[in-house]
């Protein structure tokens, strides 16, 4: 059986259906991220003020990942253009770009959670902070690199960046310890669901482009312009997680 | 909507991005002083440029290409 409209326009719309199909997905999506980024301006205003952590994330690393996803994008048009033009040689070395760029991008988010995930606060029973990432943690102590924060010392925000030494915390001194995971407070509970949320969208796209670089693009010998729809389809799609990218990053880093 | 239109819509989102971010590192180089900020400033302009003369050409390119 023939599937209907996945080359020609259908007349009610204009559109072959898998365009109308994917602007439907992304106008839920669009209801997704919109209520995930209402959910942080609300906690952001609604937060003490002062109590806003800034400066918690890399900026250059963030920077990086956001040409990652300009340059994807481009890349990902590109394929779609060379179809058109039908040069299939050319769309295989862009959509594989794209590929790689998707992989880039996981590759540099994975990196800053880990470096999330390794950051611990300590807080000592005498009522001073020890921040800074794990060296070693053993029954009897724990050894961090990083520096103690005072509480009773109001320090002003971006005044100085302390320097980092080898902090050695005795486990009967411990009161409380907690790395910088999505549980240590507001502002990183939103950044683990946006980012992550965000990712598994990379993570999808990439399989989907993936696919139609690798074995999906069959298609093109026996159905080229439903290939080249295919790909706009995936192009759309592309699109929605970069832009999703580019509100998220200054947002999260900048703001 | 076509990819060609979503993609202009993308490119204008950058552009404003690159100068926003760049306005943000200048702003930072004046406070801190730091290089790093003033090299990823100017870097952010020059993208920004970029991207209003890649999106004109792209635009070229593609002129055969619905927006639909």
């Amino acid at each position: 059986m023939e599937i209907p409209y996945t080359v020609k326009p259908r007349p009610d719309t204009g559109l072959y259906n898998a365009k109308v199909g994917i602007w439907l997905f992304l106008a839920s999506e669009v209801m997704l991220f919109g209520a995930l980024f209402s959910a942080y301006i609300l906690l952001r205003v609604g937060a003490a003020a002062g109590t806003w952590p800034h400066g918690l994330l890399n900026v250059p690393l963030g920077t990086i990942n956001t040409l990652v996803l300009i340059t994807s994008s481009i890349t990902v048009v590109m394929a779609w253009v060379s179809l058109k033009l039908n040069q299939f040689g050319r769309f295989k070395v862009y959509q594989g770009v794209t590929l790689l760029c998707a992989l880039g991008f996981l590759g540099i988010k994975s990196f800053e959670y880990k470096d999330k995930f390794s950051h611990y606060e300590i807080v000592r029973t005498d009522g001073k902070i020890v921040d800074g990432h794990l060296v070693e943690k053993t029954k009897d102590h724990v050894i961090l690199s990083g520096h103690v924060i005072d509480p009773s010392e109001k320090v002003e925000h971006g005044s100085h960046t302390p320097e980092h030494t080898e902090i050695t915390v005795p486990t009967a001194e411990i009161k409380k310890m907690e790395n910088y995971g999505p549980w240590h407070s507001t502002y990183l509970a939103i950044y683990f669901t946006l980012t992550g949320l965000h990712a598994l969208h990379v993570i999808g796209g990439a399989v989907v482009i993936g696919f139609l670089w690798g074995p999906g693009s069959k298609m093109w010998k026996t159905d080229p312009e439903r290939f080249t729809n295919r790909i706009e389809v995936s192009g759309l799609f592309w699109h929605f997680v970069d832009l999703v990218w580019i509100f998220l990053f200054p947002v999260l880093y900048l703001l | 909507m076509s990819l060609k239109a979503f993609h202009i819509v993308f490119v204008t989102a950058s552009t404003l991005l690159a100068f926003g971010f760049g306005a943000w590192e200048l702003n930072n180089y004046f406070v801190t002083g730091q290089t790093q900020s003033i090299v990823m400033g100017v870097g952010s302009l020059v993208a920004g440029i970029g991207l209003i003369v890649y999106g004109k050409a792209v635009l070229k390119k593609m002129k055969h290409i619905s927006y639909l």
